[in-house]
């Protein structure tokens, strides 16, 4: 062990770091981007266009970001609801209960829609009460939205409760011994602090859901123009060899969740200098 | 502090450019090695041992199981060497594009010619597969049929009957399953015979029919978990062996199979894999395996998993189980290559059902 004290301010390894994430970087993220890149330019300009912008492709992109988007705002409130009952509360079985929380992450996509669409089908547990009542879950864009929040929910619970750990109860009973109100007191002291790690947790919980495939293909009925999502169209131009086409679908598709998330980051950044 | 910056990303970049020029010169290393052994036992003594790949799609999961069992026994009798069977199962397409991509797969042996055709064209199968075995090497085949309810409650008897008003059938969406082209060819084909050879007519029955399909799964097995399991849809359009499959596997008292007046002659093909088979030095033996096929022994395996024998002496035996329908093929449809275009590509017939023009 290096004692620390010898250091003049700046953390050592900066060099050895840099250069490791760099590396890490290439091999894992640039190098296959840059090859799917290049899968596309067999198509020119025109042509390439013409794919994105065929009407069914568009209707997917469109099936995939509306629940995405749907499915990451409603984790957003939920996940926080969860976090702060595992945070704030002391029940029996809280451990179990944690627990549960990352099981999304471990369970294979695949069972996940299996299952969902078991309960929510028509002649399933949930389903069949809800039918009568002119509810249709699976094969609706409704069922995609909520396999999506079933792989979401994580992100949002995972990011939110360290912040909310570390937030002080006193700042609380502070703004209540000043007079506020409980929903002011939410309102202008907890929420401020933890709308940059909702904010993370929602643009986790989207981007995953607009890549989503596993299990979104077995409760989506994958109608096209309705219920088909854009991974799925890209399936389904490789399972016609058309390496091109599937591409440039997935190009325009990354493109688009690239400037969105650059929106969420910048608008969190904002977020995070007026809290200050 | 930007000079240091600038250098560790060099360094990164350097060190990911060596990994990836090592991993490439490896690769080509490794397959340089393999074909010089194969060449050495390709020579004068045989190996004693020897293995197949059977890159095949997924109902053929049983009779292949049986098949390879059977075929290791002939060809140790036959040749004295000990053969040892591998087999990969999935989607035809996937499974097609996995042989592409580089799986070492000996022999093919997949759901339509279309996916054979593909692997032909990247180079690793030579020209003119499917005249090197018998029948267009397809040594057993299937139809297109009808998987209804027990007892039939809404009388469907015939195509006709699935575009009826509340007549719901289930079918894998063609574009995804290769399955699924030939459910949507026999659709076609029938429509076709019944109007006079109209194809403005059969484009109208098709598109008919498809509307009446709540769920278009990705695969077929999709398609039977949706019918069976999930309790949708009056009908499930399905490969004879498939329906057979489930009657026996789910209870005869749950399903009823239909034969439609006509269908189309489902033809799965087989090939050799030219340039892993002369790679690896099993030429011999996988022409063998794929010719055993044809065989007595390998025609009632073939039979027994549901599959139509194609030698006349097993399907004699077998004549209960496959009642006799009118059949016709894919060469009514100009061949793979020619249905493909017309129906099931982006802007073909199958698409034109969904988006409006």
């Amino acid at each position: 062990m290096h004692s620390s004290t010898t250091k003049r301010g700046v953390l050592p390894g900066f060099g050895l770091t840099m250069g490791y994430s760099v590396l890490y970087l290439s091999l894992v993220v640039l190098i296959p981007l840059s090859a799917l890149l290049l899968n596309s330019t067999g198509l020119t300009w025109e042509k390439f266009w013409d794919i994105a912008t065929d009407p069914r492709v568009l209707a997917s992109y469109k099936v995939s970001f509306l629940t995405a988007a749907a499915a990451g705002l409603i984790d957003a409130v939920l996940g926080l609801l969860l976090a702060w009952v595992l945070v704030r509360y002391e029940f029996p079985g809280k451990g179990i209960f944690d627990a549960m929380i990352d099981l999304p992450f471990a369970l294979p996509t695949a069972v996940a829609g299996v299952s969902l669409t078991a309960i929510y089908s028509a002649n399933g547990w949930i389903g069949s009460l809800l039918e009568p009542l002119g509810l249709r879950i699976a094969f609706t864009p409704i069922g995609i939205t909520l396999a999506l929040m079933f792989i979401g929910i994580p992100f949002v619970v995972r990011t939110v409760q360290p912040v909310l750990q570390d937030l002080d109860a006193e700042v609380e009973e502070a703004a209540a011994t000043l007079g506020a109100s409980r929903l002011r007191t939410f309102r202008s002291v907890v929420l401020p602090e933890l709308l940059p790690p909702l904010l993370t947790g929602f643009a986790l919980a989207f981007a995953r859901g607009i890549g989503e495939y596993g299990s979104v293909v077995f409760i989506s009925g994958n109608m096209p123009m309705k219920t088909e999502i854009a991974p799925l169209l890209i399936m389904s131009k490789l399972e016609q060899f058309d390496y091109a086409g599937a591409t440039a679908v997935a190009l325009m598709l990354l493109l688009i969740s690239f400037v969105l998330l650059l929106l969420i980051n910048s608008l969190q950044r904002r977020i995070r200098k007026t809290a200050r | 502090m930007s000079r240091r910056l600038k250098r560790g990303v060099l360094n990164g970049l350097a060190i990911a450019l060596v990994v990836v020029m090592a991993a490439c010169s490896a690769g080509e290393g490794g397959s340089g090695t393999a074909g010089a052994k194969a060449d050495a036992s390709g020579g004068s003594d045989k190996p004693k041992e020897v293995q197949l790949l059977n890159v095949s799609y997924d109902p053929t999961r049983e009779l292949y199981e049986k098949y390879n069992e059977a075929f290791a026994a002939y060809w140790k009798q036959e040749s004295g060497q000990q053969v040892t069977i591998k087999q990969s199962h999935g989607g035809s397409g996937k499974q097609s594009r996995s042989v592409i991509d580089g799986l070492k797969a000996d022999v093919v042996t997949l759901a339509l010619g279309y996916d054979i055709d593909a692997i032909q064209e990247s180079g690793l199968i030579d020209e003119g597969w499917q005249q090197r075995f018998e029948l267009n090497s397809s040594p057993y085949t299937s139809t297109i049929v009808f998987l209804v309810r027990k007892g039939n409650p809404k009388g469907l008897e015939d195509w006709d009957d699935l575009i009826k008003e509340g007549v719901e059938v289930i079918t894998p969406n063609p574009q995804t399953s290769g399955g699924a082209r030939w459910n949507y060819l026999a659709a076609w084909g029938y429509a076709l015979h019944n109007n006079n050879n109209d194809e403005e007519k059969a484009k109208e029955f098709v598109q008919e029919l498809f509307r009446h399909v709540p769920v278009l799964d990705s695969g077929a097995r999709g398609s039977t978990t949706t019918f069976v399991e999930r309790g949708l849809g009056d009908v499930l359009l399905a490969w004879e062996n498939e329906a057979w499959l489930s009657v026996k596997e789910l209870g005869p008292d749950k399903f009823d199979i239909v034969y439609p007046s006509e269908s189309i002659l489902a033809e799965p093909p087989v090939a050799i894999v030219d340039k892993n088979v002369d790679k690896n030095g099993t030429r011999e033996v996988a022409e063998a395996y794929l010719k055993y096929l044809y065989t007595e022994e390998g025609q009632t395996i073939a039979a027994e998993n549901y599959y139509r024998p194609t030698l006349a002496s097993v399907q004699e035996k077998f004549a209960d189980q496959f009642p006799e329908i009118k059949l016709f093929t894919i060469d009514e449809f100009g061949g793979w290559g020619e249905a493909q275009t017309k129906h099931f590509k982006d802007d073909g017939i199958f698409s034109q059902i969904y988006v409006p023009q």
